[in-house]
């Protein structure tokens, strides 16, 4: 393993991107960053602006205001960058995926690569998805 | 010969000078953690940040001055190291001129205006928030930072060399012990909370409001350089203030480098602790403290130090 993959690994800076969301997983999202769960000892801090950002946690159904605005920030964020889908909305659609305003899922827009599912998930298994995930990146 | 062992001794110090700041902005982030009642981050986590940072890809914005916006990093790192060179020399070698602290002064403004070169040719409206509010702080923390320096170069027979100082403070005791060195101590220790910029005048990045600021469109090493230049900043700008007020001991000796380092400790920990206790000021509020009481004390204190108190 490079020694740039390797910190990569170790500081993950987190950039949140609400694609049309029901603000349940948004709240989840910020209850993860406060003291109680501490996610700077993973070195995980949030980012001002996605220029700054290797992790997209997204939220939402991608509604189709939101399509644009969602690749744009892709496009923004430097690579190599991992795009988290938070939520059952963003994961598959849930209960919105027969809505007249659904564009998404998520990975029918920008390719995903950690799917955390719950409406909302906690904070412990988003934390939990994140950590499987960098265990299996190589 | 003379100009490639110069060279050479630049970038062995940026090196030195890079490491050692990674570590210490690790304490201060260490330190902010247990404050908060958290874990905080592992040692290596700086040194992590910024070989990520050296590997991801840096963009360049389409809409701004593409020269300046690569060049201007790197100005802000050349500076800082050059100031952390030459407060070496002083410590280590004994060697200064006459006017090495009028140096100082000149070069450790140029980070932050690498900072503004840097975001003014982003074209980012973001950005230009950012710059002009950098502008502002600089000049408003810069007359009662002149005015900290100025108290202990009168009290040291008003001279502008660094190693006068010291000597001065060898024979008579350090600076902070009187009055008027109590009140240029706490004046420095604030205005250098702004050099740095650390959280009561962190406005020029303020993340909750204008998204990074004047680094909102840096991405990638160039990011990284300006991270390394104010980890190099938290190295210099304390131990100018131990050269100047706490008698800054010569790191000839192990037990001297002990002292100095024990020193330079206590400062990095009061500003660790000003970031922690107090929330971001406002533009203006930040203008009418700096302009307002601290440099009506700056003044209070040169004038006690001219009758000698």
């Amino acid at each position: 393993m490079s020694l740039k993959l390797k910190a990569l690994k170790k500081s993950l800076w987190v950039y949140h991107v609400s694609g049309g969301s029901c603000n349940n997983c948004d709240i989840e999202i910020l209850d993860l960053l406060t003291p109680r769960f501490d996610v700077e000892r993973f070195g995980i801090i949030l980012a001002a602006s996605p220029r700054h950002a290797d992790v997209l946690l997204c939220t939402g159904i991608v509604n189709k205001k939101c399509v644009e605005r969602v690749k744009e920030v892709y496009q923004q964020t430097p690579k190599p960058c991992v795009v988290v889908a938070v939520g059952t909305c963003s994961c598959s659609g849930g209960i919105f995926r027969d809505g007249y305003q659904m564009a998404g899922p998520l990975d029918k827009i920008i390719p995903v690569d950690v799917y955390i599912p719950g409406c909302p998930p906690k904070p412990e298994s988003i934390i939990a998805g994140i950590v499987k995930f960098l265990k299996e990146l190589k | 010969m003379n100009m490639i062992y110069i060279f050479g001794f630049f970038i062995l110090s940026f090196f030195v000078l890079s490491i050692i700041g990674l570590f210490v902005s690790w304490i201060d982030r260490k330190l902010t953690a247990r404050i908060q009642w958290r874990v905080g981050p592992p040692w290596y986590q700086n040194f992590a940040d910024i070989i990520k940072l050296s590997g991801k890809e840096v963009l360049i914005s389409e809409n701004g001055n593409k020269f300046m916006f690569v060049f201007a990093p790197i100005l802000g790192v050349i500076s800082a190291t050059i100031c952390g060179t030459v407060i070496f020399f002083v410590l280590k070698k004994n060697f200064g001129f006459g006017g090495d602290l009028i140096l100082l002064v000149y070069l450790l403004i140029i980070p932050s205006l690498s900072i503004i070169l840097g975001g003014s040719s982003s074209g980012n409206v973001l950005a230009s928030v950012g710059i002009s509010r950098e502008l502002k702080l600089l000049l408003s923390y810069e007359l009662p930072f002149i005015c900290g320096i100025i108290i202990p170069a009168i009290k040291s027979g008003s001279t502008t060399s660094l190693i006068e100082i010291i000597k001065h403070q060898q024979i008579y005791g350090s600076n902070i012990f009187s009055l008027s060195g109590i009140i240029g101590f706490i004046i420095i220790l604030i205005s250098s909370c702004g050099k740095v910029g650390v959280v009561p005048f962190d406005l020029a990045e303020a993340e909750t409001e204008i998204a990074g600021g004047a680094l909102i469109e840096y991405s990638g090493i160039l990011l990284g350089f300006y991270k390394l230049a104010k980890s190099i900043l938290f190295v210099v700008v304390p131990s100018f203030i131990v050269i100047l007020y706490l008698g800054g001991s010569a790191i000839n000796s192990f037990s001297g480098f002990l002292i100095f380092v024990v020193k330079y400790l206590i400062v990095l920990i009061l500003i660790t602790l000003i970031r922690n206790t107090n929330p971001r000021l406002r533009i203006d509020q930040v203008f009418k403290f700096f302009w307002g009481w601290l440099t009506l004390i700056g003044i209070l204190g040169i004038l006690f130090t001219l009758s000698g108190v």
